[in-house]
């Protein structure tokens, strides 16, 4: 895993000393509102209804055990016992106060963390697949290009005022588990025929207000030249994008209002001048130092089955559901990935108490090779559990609330914190993902639904990626009054889709309803094998509209 | 920012969030900044309403409070309740955690 040098060390400290002194100086007086607002945004500071929240970068997912135990640390002594992992692989607190912020960012720095890069009209934190070294067929593993893509963006001169934020997303395998297509960039690993490893671009996706699935600029970018290509990205974007109107800032509407083809000359005649300078090829010694520190961890050599493995999955039905739903094959013989639902049935996506993130450590650093990744559908995973050790594990878990056998079912919904938290929203999300989840509580329903991907935003924003959603939720206000809007057919993956509405929105009252409606639906219309998505691309809209609306 | 103070509505609040870390507050009639929906001054009226912003708003508030506002409140039997879901969330606590915010000491 990536380690920080003494440069990072040195960049995190002076960065927290610096926001030390400005939160002095604004608990003094001595700085306005005004002018704290940009430095707090830029150290992850927000102010939402009822305190600050901080949100802390966990860089493309991947956590030690002691950086964990650090998360939980945090939530006992800053905050009130919990936090909230987030759709952009970050964790945010909700309550911690302003005076006490600089210390618990120098507890961060003790185990490499800090609140950098995660607001803020810079490029943001870069995200990656939560099975980055763990999953078959890799082509390689995504951090390694997303850590140089983070030492290349961090504090960039260029990249400190951009016209808005900036998110960069990477996966190293064909099955897309970052929605790098619903990112300003979005990069997939690829190999030639000659067998060499680039990458293919896609520019311009992104959710909000204006939703837009990523066009692809590039099909094979060569290794050493990706920081040039992104360059040239950035520098098209930082001319050309506007700035007049923050909705409108972003590189999608660029995009979309210069047309793909266009937009991909331009950013190939900015690539050959800076391809030809040089300047930004990145050196082979430079990649190798960095793959290092992704390089796979000590395996041990294991046969690929285990005998204690398959007899506690026959004696132990519970056991054995949570295999089938949230246990993934691994790429080395005797090992498998365990995803921990933070989506118990009734409870608030994406939180996790002190505790349940000390057990989490713990189980982490005994069966996980000290590993833990935070996915963006807001659950955790350990990457490499023996089979031997799955038993002890899954136990753990269940004594803990960590076992809920529902990855990717209806239950394990996404939802932003909404109206319940956050300043900017119109409706409450969290409400809607517990009654949902409470209406489909039952297990065995949940597998005969199959796989349902409810993603619940409480504003345009879409922080609940609900234009993704196979059914999205987006609650929208009416005179003081919470109403969601319901969108069907989006996808996140390698077929990335926005939704499109059903029609009018539905009171708190009637959406739940409304949602068993569309779920029925599928059941009834869906042919052998098809799941929710399926159905709904090939019967399309009507039916489902029908349904709704009669 | 969605659901604050409707054009036309009778009686307002002030509410802001406190500087040292983020407390919902609210305006009272003894000039000062209280935690309590309930001691919140209510004003009838909208040059009242504008008249009790500028009080909360003295040169020194950014000393204190993160941007004030008025919001509208309606009158239920004896007793004053915010109109929207919004302020009815900041004045008790997320509706998911009765454990948190102000409704957990109520
Ligand atoms: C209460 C704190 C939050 C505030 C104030 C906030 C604010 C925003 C705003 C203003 C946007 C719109 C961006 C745009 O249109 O350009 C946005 C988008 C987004 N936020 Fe948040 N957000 C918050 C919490 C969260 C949380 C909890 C998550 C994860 C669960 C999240 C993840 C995202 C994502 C993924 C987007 C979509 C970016 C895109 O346009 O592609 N945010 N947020
Ligand atoms: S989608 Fe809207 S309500 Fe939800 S967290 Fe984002 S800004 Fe807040």
């Amino acid at each position: 895993m990536y380690r920080y040098d003494e440069f990072d060390h040195k960049l995190v400290a002076d960065r927290v000393d610096q926001f030390r002194g400005q939160v002095e100086r604004r608990v003094s007086g001595a700085l306005t509102e005004d002018q704290f607002k940009p430095l707090r945004l830029m150290n992850g500071v927000y102010l939402q209804l009822h305190a600050y929240m901080l949100r802390v970068a966990i860089p493309y997912g991947t956590l030690r055990s002691e950086q964990m135990r650090m998360l939980a640390h945090i939530a006992r002594k800053y905050d009130r016992g919990y936090g909230h992992f987030t759709t952009r692989q970050n964790i945010q607190y909700n309550w911690p106060a302003l005076d006490q912020i600089p210390d618990l960012l120098d507890e961060l720095a003790s185990v490499e963390m800090h609140a950098i890069q995660t607001s803020g009209n810079c490029i943001r934190n870069v995200t990656s697949d939560q099975y980055a070294g763990a999953i078959n067929d890799e082509i390689e593993d995504p951090r390694i290009i997303s850590e140089i893509i983070r030492q290349w963006s961090t504090f960039h001169p260029e990249f400190t005022y951009l016209p808005r934020k900036f998110k960069i997303a990477v996966t190293g395998h064909v099955n897309d588990r970052a929605a790098i297509k619903l990112h300003d960039i979005g990069i997939v690993v690829k190999q030639n025929d000659a067998g060499e490893v680039g990458y293919e671009v896609h520019v311009g996706g992104g959710q909000g207000r204006t939703p837009f699935v990523a066009k692809k600029m590039n099909a094979f970018v060569p290794k050493a030249k990706l920081l040039a290509y992104l360059e040239a990205v950035m520098r098209v974007y930082n001319m050309l994008g506007r700035r007049d109107n923050s909705y409108k800032a972003r590189i999608k509407i660029l995009v979309h209002e210069t047309g793909e083809d266009e937009m991909r000359r331009l950013v190939e005649a900015e690539f050959a001048k800076i391809d030809a300078s040089q300047m930004l090829t990145v050196p082979q010694e430079e990649i190798d130092r960095i793959s290092a520190y992704f390089a796979p961890p000590a395996f041990e050599t294991l046969p690929a089955d285990s005998d204690g493995f398959t007899k506690a999955q026959t004696a132990d039905a519970d056991f054995a559901r949570f295999v089938r739903a949230n246990v993934v094959a691994h790429k080395q013989a005797g090992y498998a990935i365990v995803n921990i639902s933070l989506k118990p049935i009734g409870g608030v996506p994406g939180d996790a108490t002190d505790a349940q993130m000390d057990v989490i450590a713990d189980l982490a650093e005994h069966y996980s090779l000290d590993e833990v990744r935070v996915t963006h559908e807001q659950n955790l995973v350990l990457p490499h559990v023996q089979l031997d050790d799955l038993k002890t594990v899954y136990d753990v878990l269940a004594a803990n609330q960590l076992a809920t056998a529902n990855l990717g079912l209806i239950s394990d919904q996404i939802a932003c914190p909404g109206l319940d938290y956050c300043n900017l929203a119109n409706a409450r999300s969290i409400p809607l993902a517990q009654e949902i989840s409470e209406r489909f509580a039952d297990l065995d329903r949940q597998y005969d639904i199959g796989e349902l991907k409810i993603k619940i935003s409480g504003c345009i924003n879409a922080c609940g990626h609900h234009h993704v959603g196979h059914i999205g939720i987006l609650g929208v206000d009416k005179k003081g009054t919470e109403f969601y809007q319901i969108s069907l057919g989006g996808a996140a993956d390698e077929n990335a889709a926005i939704g499109q509405i059903t029609g009018r929105a539905f009171t708190e009252e009637d959406i739940v309803d409304a949602i068993e409606t569309v779920v029925t639906t599928y059941t009834d219309l869906r042919t052998d094998g098809e799941r929710f998505i399926d159905t709904y691309n090939r019967v399309g809209m009507e039916p489902f509209k029908e349904r709704l609306y009669d | 920012m969605a659901q604050h103070a409707a054009k036309g509505a009778r009686f307002q609040a002030v509410t802001a969030n406190r500087l040292s870390d983020g407390e919902v507050v609210y305006w009272a009639a003894d000039n000062r900044w209280v935690e309590g929906f309930s001691e919140a001054e209510i004003a009838d009226g909208a040059d009242a309403a504008e008249a009790l912003l500028a009080r909360a708003m003295p040169a020194d508030f950014e000393a204190y409070v993160l941007e004030p506002y008025l919001f509208e409140v309606l009158e239920d039997a004896s007793f004053y309740k915010p109109a929207s879901v919004r302020e009815t969330i900041r004045a008790a606590g997320p509706t998911v955690r009765l454990d948190l915010g102000k409704q957990a000491g109520a």
